[in-house]
C-alpha cells in the first residue's frame, strides 16, 4: 500500500524519484504550452483558456485517482501530506500571487519550464521569485503572528463542507466540465484563431462523460476504513472468523512472568485507559488501528498481541480488524477486563478444598490476586513509553 | 516552425497522472516555490551565516528541512522540471532566446514586470505555504481546504485585477 516513502523508498532514493517525477512534470508543462506567458495570461483575458483546461483536468484526474486508490486500499489516505490550512495567510498569499500572475505572466513552476527553453521573461520571473522569498524572509518578523493565524490543520475541504470525499469530487468534476464548456464558448467569441476551434467535440464529450461517471462511482464506493469497520463488526463475519482467545489465567501468568513476547493493546477510550489498565498495555482505540504509527508495534514478529477491553466486544472487533489489516498473532482476552477481575483480581480461596484438577490453578490465582493489583497500581505512575513515532511525511512548497 | 502544443485536456490528464504517481509513491505533491526558498536559504547561509542564524525565517526553515537547504525533495524535482522542460523544447523545436510579451509592451517593461510578478509570487507563496503547483494543484488532489482556498484566491484576484493591467497583454 502506498505511499512508499519512507518504508520502501528511502529518503535518499526519494531524491532520485523527485528528479524523475520532476522531469515528467517539466515535459508536460512545456508540452501543454505553459512555457508561454501569453498563453498563461490568456486565461484572464478570455483569448486562451489553456491554463484552466490543463489545471482543472490535472486536478480532477489526480483527485479521482487518489480517492480511487484509497477506496481500493492501494493508498493510505491517512498517511499522505495534506497542505495545512492557515485561513488568513492562504487568502492574502493567494491574492498576492494573483497579482503576481497578471504582472509576471507565470507562476513559479511554469516560469522554470519557460526558463528551460530560453524565455528571458521566464528567467526574470525566477530571479524575481528568489528576490520575493528573500524580502519576505527579511520582513518576516513584521508578520510572524499573522503567518500562523487561522490555523485549521490539515483540514480536508470535504470535511469542512460536511460532505463525503466522493461527493465533493463529483461536484468538482461537474464544475470543471461546465467551466470547460462555458470557457470554450467565450474563447471562440473573443479569439477568432482560438485553438478551441480545432477540438474534436465528440471525443471531448466522451472524455468528460467518462470523468463524470468515475466521479459518480466514487460517491457510491465505500471508503475502505468504514467498509472494514462495518465488515468486522458484522455478527455473521464474527461467527465465521473467531478470534483466538486468551484466558485470564494465561494473561495474568504472562504478566507476572514479565513475558517479553506479549503486547497488550487496550482498545478502550483514552479516559478509561488512564483510569485503569494492565501493566505495559498500549492504548489504541479501535478507530486508531489504521494509523501507520502502530505498524511497527503491531507488526513485530513472534509476539503475541492480545486485545483487551471491558467485556470482549470491542476487543473482538479490534482483533478481527487487526487481522484484516494484515497483523498476525492476534488474540483477545476472554471475557475482557471484567472476566479478569472476577477470575483473578477478586479471587478468594473457597472454604472447601478444590477439586484435585484445579488445585494448581487456585494456588496461582491466589498468588496473582495478591500481586497483579500492585503491578497495576505501579504501572499507573509510569505510563508505557513505547516508541510510537509517527512516520511524518513532509510536503508543501 | 514550432510544433503545436498538446491538446490541453490530454496534457492536463498526463499532468494529473504525474501528480497522482507522485502522491502514490512519495505521499506528497508536486511543488516549485519551495525550491526557490531552498536556494535563498542556501545563499543566505553561505554568504551571511550569522544573519541566517539570527533570522527567525531561516531558523524555521532549517529546523523543518533537515539534511541541508539544497538536499531537498523540491530542489531535485525542480532540477527535473528544468531538464524535462528543456527536453520537451528540444523535441518540439521550441528552444529560443527571446522575451515573450504582449503586443504593446517594450522588452524592458516586460522583464521588469516579470521580476515584479515573480517577487510577488515568491512572497505570496510563503504566506500560502505554496504556489500554484504546491498549494493549488497538489492541494486540490488531496482535497486540502488550504490548497483550494489558495487556488480560489489566486485566480479570483487574477480576474479582479486583470482589467487594470490589460495593456500588458492585449
Amino acid at each position: 500500500m502506498g505511499p512508499f516513502v519512507p518504508d520502501l523508498v528511502s529518503n535518499e532514493l526519494n531524491l532520485i524519484v523527485a528528479l524523475l517525477l520532476g522531469i515528467g512534470f517539466g515535459i508536460v508543462l512545456e508540452q501543454a504550452g505553459f512555457s508561454s506567458s501569453r498563453r498563461l495570461a490568456g486565461v484572464f483575458y478570455g483569448y486562451d483558456f489553456t491554463v484552466l483546461r490543463v489545471f482543472f483536468t490535472a486536478g480532477v484526474t489526480a483527485m479521482i485517482g487518489v480517492l480511487l486508490l484509497g477506496a481500493f486500499g492501494l493508498l493510505d489516505l491517512e498517511a499522505i501530506y495534506v497542505n495545512p490550512l492557515f485561513l488568513g495567510p492562504a487568502i492574502v498569499g493567494g491574492a498576492i500571487m494573483g497579482v503576481g500572475f497578471i504582472l509576471g505572466g507565470y507562476c513559479p513552476g511554469t516560469s522554470i519550464a519557460a526558463a528551460a527553453i530560453g524565455k528571458k521573461d521566464g528567467i526574470a520571473f525566477v530571479i524575481g521569485g528568489l528576490l520575493g522569498v528573500y524580502v519576505f524572509g527579511e520582513l518576516f518578523p513584521l508578520f510572524d503572528t499573522f503567518y500562523i493565524s487561522g490555523d485549521g490543520g490539515p483540514l480536508k475541504i470535504s470535511e469542512a463542507l460536511g460532505m463525503s470525499h466522493g461527493f465533493f469530487a463529483l461536484v468538482m468534476t461537474l464544475v470543471a466540465v461546465i467551466a470547460f464548456i462555458a470557457t470554450t464558448r467565450i474563447e471562440k467569441k473573443v479569439n477568432p484563431s482560438s485553438p478551441a476551434f480545432s477540438f474534436p467535440v465528440k471525443r471531448h464529450m466522451f472524455a468528460g462523460a467518462a470523468a463524470l461517471l468515475l466521479a459518480a462511482l466514487l460517491v457510491f464506493l465505500p471508503n475502505r476504513k468504514e467498509a472494514l469497520l462495518a465488515e468486522t463488526a458484522d455478527p455473521a463475519y464474527q461467527r465465521s472468523h473467531p478470534v483466538k482467545l486468551m484466558t485470564p489465567d494465561e494473561l495474568a501468568f504472562r504478566i507476572l512472568d514479565n513475558d517479553p513476547g506479549l503486547v497488550i493493546v487496550d482498545v478502550r477510550g483514552t479516559e478509561e485507559f488512564q483510569k485503569m489498565t494492565l501493566p505495559g498495555a498500549v492504548n489504541i482505540p479501535v478507530q486508531s488501528l489504521f494509523g501507520r504509527e502502530w505498524s511497527s508495534l503491531l507488526g513485530v514478529r513472534h509476539r503475541q498481541r492480545v486485545f483487551i477491553d471491558n467485556d470482549g466486544t470491542m476487543a473482538r472487533n479490534a482483533g478481527l480488524l487487526a487481522a484484516r489489516l494484515g497483523y498476525t498473532n492476534v488474540s483477545m482476552l476472554e471475557g475482557g477486563l471484567n472476566g479478569l477481575r472476577s477470575t483473578i483480581l477478586d479471587f478468594r480461596t473457597p472454604a472447601e478444598p478444590p477439586p484435585r484438577a484445579l488445585e494448581a490453578t487456585y494456588r496461582f490465582r491466589a498468588r496473582a490476586s495478591a500481586m497483579l493489583p500492585k503491578m497495576i497500581e505501579e504501572s499507573k505512575n509510569k505510563p508505557a513509553t513505547l516508541e510510537t513515532k509517527a512516520k511524518k511525511i513532509a510536503g508543501g512548497c | 516552425m514550432n510544433a503545436k502544443y498538446m491538446n490541453p485536456y490530454l496534457a492536463g490528464f498526463l499532468l494529473g497522472l504525474v501528480l497522482l504517481l507522485t502522491i502514490y509513491i512519495t505521499g506528497r505533491g508536486l511543488g516549485a516555490s519551495g525550491a526557490l526558498k531552498s536556494v535563498v536559504a542556501a545563499t543566505v547561509s553561505a554568504t551571511a551565516p550569522e544573519h541566517a542564524a539570527q533570522s527567525e525565517f531561516y531558523r524555521d526553515f532549517s529546523s523543518t528541512h533537515g539534511g541541508g537547504p539544497l538536499k531537498q525533495w523540491l530542489v531535485f524535482e525542480v532540477i527535473g522540471v528544468l531538464i524535462g522542460g528543456f527536453l520537451s523544447g528540444v523535441v518540439s523545436r521550441r528552444l529560443t532566446w527571446t522575451t515573450e510579451k504582449g503586443p504593446r509592451v517594450t522588452n524592458a517593461l516586460r522583464i521588469g514586470m516579470a521580476l515584479l510578478g515573480g517577487a510577488l509570487f515568491g512572497a505570496g507563496a510563503q504566506f500560502a505555504r505554496g504556489c500554484t503547483s504546491g498549494a493549488a494543484l497538489s492541494g486540490m488532489a488531496v482535497l486540502s481546504a488550504g490548497g483550494i482556498i489558495t487556488m480560489m484566491a489566486i485566480f479570483g484576484t487574477g480576474y479582479a485585477v486583470a482589467y487594470f493591467f490589460r495593456k500588458l497583454w492585449i
